[in-house]
């Protein structure tokens, strides 16, 4: 069977972009990129060229209709693109097309912006060119018709060029036009529209392909941040579930709860939750797990997002962790930050980052619900999903904390997540006896046998300790009920062995005096006995002699008897 | 190609005609602002015609985007006329040679 042709593509090197584009931009058509004032329409053009001149070997032109040459290199220049340098080495090309009042006597062309630019091209051999905003000329040129003819012309012409084009378009006031001058009828290989909004003060950026002629592409709305390296754009990083999956094991550092867990730990690469409510010693666990972590040599990174590093580090110092230590040896790091800055996509980029310089092989949330107050339930659900997914395709175990606010109820954030979830552990408040305690069980684990107890959870300066709980007739008792009524078990177990022992005591004084009787009866039966045989034999012997006797006097009757 | 006819007027036009190629609307347009300037300024003007097909690199110099493009550099201020300047009105008031009819 005959191979049909592939459409090649031109990768953007915009990280998440040519992801969902399935490789880039259409090789050698133009793409429409449209969106509001400010979505980063320039910023995407631009990072399409520079990644094309800088790793590719593609050189590129940036036709600029609203920026000076000067402005642009400017503000390139704190993102870290050196446009002069690239010009330098003929890797780019920017040319400013200043907008100037003209008049009109006669029929006219765009031909002098065809000359410039298939000079422009063919001085640098260039591949990819970028025309930000062409719309402008409709403000400064007479003749819209006219305009719009040469610019469908143009798009034809840079197909024939056979480079790959990206023209922006800004949104006007007509809300069912992308462009204001309606560019998405004549550019139709490829159009991403770019849209930034703001919901409940927090900015959101987000990225859709409309169109891709030819390919299959990612559909949905993509978040996107423009920090200080770019744009990088969010997409679900494995639309499938087929990760790989481990059976080895991390160590909690709690060792009884690696017993609780079959044994071992959390399976490697995958997403762990603990859910209590405030001061139960969630992150305790967490600073178990990551001193453990770095004790075992591997990477840990603790997002953080209600207490500052310094702060965790002062707090586990307490209960006998050095996560100091554990951060000078470079093998965890900190991240805080204030959940309530910045959207969730920003976080979760910002994170997804972190994770892609520092390669952990934990990463640690706490807690998940600080993004609770400014979004919704769905979109933290995505968020999470996004993570955890981006997290277990890397083999990388995720450990989330969830503050719960009721006593008994499962929050209803985390049941929403918790299909997301392997190991679900759960931290209870026990009240009893006018006293509260807390209990931890594993809810569910995921592909081990796990213990149904619930331990007593205890925060000792030696570390966290989990201790059989009672469970006796009146319930599990806790704390201070259940010293009491181990203590009222070990005097009974003492009393019983008392007992054991007076009755044995007594036992072997029976046992003597029996022997003693059995001796003198004993004693008793020998001297009768002794008589006895004394008294036969005697008789015996008189018998004896007796017969003896007699028969002599017959012998001697006898003697005088016969003749 | 350049056209250069010193006068004594102190008054002396210099503009420059900038076209792609020898197409009929670049032809038709030299000869208009030919006739043109013979007719408003003889021997008062410098006009030079750049074939923007010889020297592409002009194009970005000198900012043409719309050809046929003409452009009066003096007197100031400059102005810059597209077309194949067959409207005769527009280019008197594009010259500033005439005010522009208010309405």
């Amino acid at each position: 069977m005959t191979h049909l042709p592939q459409l090649s593509k031109a990768r953007t090197g915009i990280q998440g972009l040519d992801e969902v584009t399935g490789g880039g931009l259409p090789q050698g058509r133009p793409s429409l990129v449209c969106g509001g004032a400010g979505c980063g329409k320039t910023l995407l053009g631009m990072q399409f060229l520079v990644h094309g001149a800088v790793h590719l070997n593609e050189p590129g032109v940036f036709v600029a209709f609203e920026e000076s040459a000067h402005e642009l290199t400017k503000n390139f220049a704190s993102l870290g693109f050196d446009l002069d340098d690239l010009s330098a080495r003929r890797l780019l090309a920017i040319d400013s097309v200043q907008p100037r009042e003209v008049a009109q006597s006669g029929d006219f062309d765009l031909e002098g912006l065809f000359i410039r630019l298939g000079y422009a091209i063919d001085q640098l051999g260039a591949k990819r060119v970028v025309l930000d905003t062409i719309e402008t000329v409709f403000a400064s040129m007479p003749s819209p018709a006219t305009l719009r003819a040469e610019l469908q012309r143009l798009f034809r012409w840079l197909k024939e060029r056979g480079v790959t084009a990206v023209i922006t378009g800004e949104r006007g006031s007509d809300v069912n036009a992308m462009t204001r001058q309606g560019l998405e009828e004549y550019v139709s290989d490829c159009v991403i529209q770019l849209d930034h909004r703001v919901r409940g003060a927090v900015s959101s950026r987000r990225l859709r392909v409309v169109k891709y002629r030819g390919s299959t592409h990612g559909t949905n709305e993509y978040p996107f941040l423009i920090d200080e390296d770019g744009i990088s754009v969010l997409p679900v990083t494995s639309l499938g579930l087929d990760h790989k999956v481990s059976t080895s094991r991390v160590p909690s550092g709690v060792p009884a709860l690696d017993a609780m867990l079959n044994g071992g730990g959390y399976y490697r690469g995958s997403s762990v939750l603990v859910s209590g409510t405030a001061g139960t010693g969630k992150s305790s666990l967490a600073a178990h797990l990551a001193a453990e972590t770095c004790r075992q040599g591997e990477r840990v990174l603790y997002f953080a997002f209600e207490e500052s590093a310094a702060q965790i580090s002062r707090n586990m110092a307490s209960i006998g962790i050095d996560l100091g230590h554990c951060a000078e040896q470079g093998l965890l790091r900190f991240h805080a930050s204030r959940p309530t800055l910045a959207g969730l996509e920003m976080h979760l980029v910002t994170m997804l980052r972190e994770v892609d310089k520092f390669r952990p092989h934990v990463v640690i949330v706490d807690p998940i619900n600080s993004f609770v107050a400014s979004s919704d339930e769905y979109d933290i659900k995505m968020m999470l999903l996004r993570l955890v997914d981006a997290l277990k395709v890397n083999q990388v175990t995720g450990f989330f904390v969830s503050l719960t606010t009721s006593g008994g109820a499962l929050e209803h954030t985390d049941v929403a997540i918790s299909s997301l979830i392997d190991t679900w552990l759960l931290l209870r408040d026990i009240e009893l006896g006018g006293e509260r305690n807390r209990g931890l069980y594993v809810l569910k684990s995921r592909g081990m046998a796990h213990s149904n107890q619930i331990r007593e959870f205890c925060l000792t300066d030696r570390g966290i300790e989990l201790r059989p709980a009672y469970v006796g007739p009146a319930g599990t008792l806790t704390g201070s009920a259940r010293l009491a009524q181990e203590a009222s078990e070990r005097a009974a177990r003492l009393r019983m062995q008392k007992d054991i022992l007076r009755r044995r005591g007594e036992l072997q004084q029976k046992r003597e005096a029996v022997e003693a009787q059995v001796r003198a009866l004993r004693a008793e039966f020998a001297t009768v006995e002794a008589q006895a045989e004394s008294f036969i034999e005697e008789a015996q012997a008189a018998e004896s002699q007796l017969q003896s006797d007699r028969v002599e006097m017959a012998r001697s009757r006898a003697a005088e008897e016969s003749p | 190609m350049s056209e250069a006819i010193k006068g004594n007027d102190a008054m002396t036009w210099v503009l420059r005609l900038y076209v792609a190629g020898q197409t009929p609307r670049s032809v038709r347009a030299v000869e208009n602002i030919q006739r043109f300037c013979a007719e408003h300024m003889p021997g008062k003007y410098t006009l030079d015609v750049i074939d923007l097909y010889q020297q592409p690199q002009l194009a970005q110099r000198d900012q043409i985007v719309g050809v046929p493009a003409l452009i009066k550099h003096l007197p100031e201020p400059i102005r810059m006329i597209i077309g194949d300047l067959s409207d005769k009105e527009r280019v008197l008031v594009g010259l500033d040679l005439q005010p522009k009819s208010g309405d």
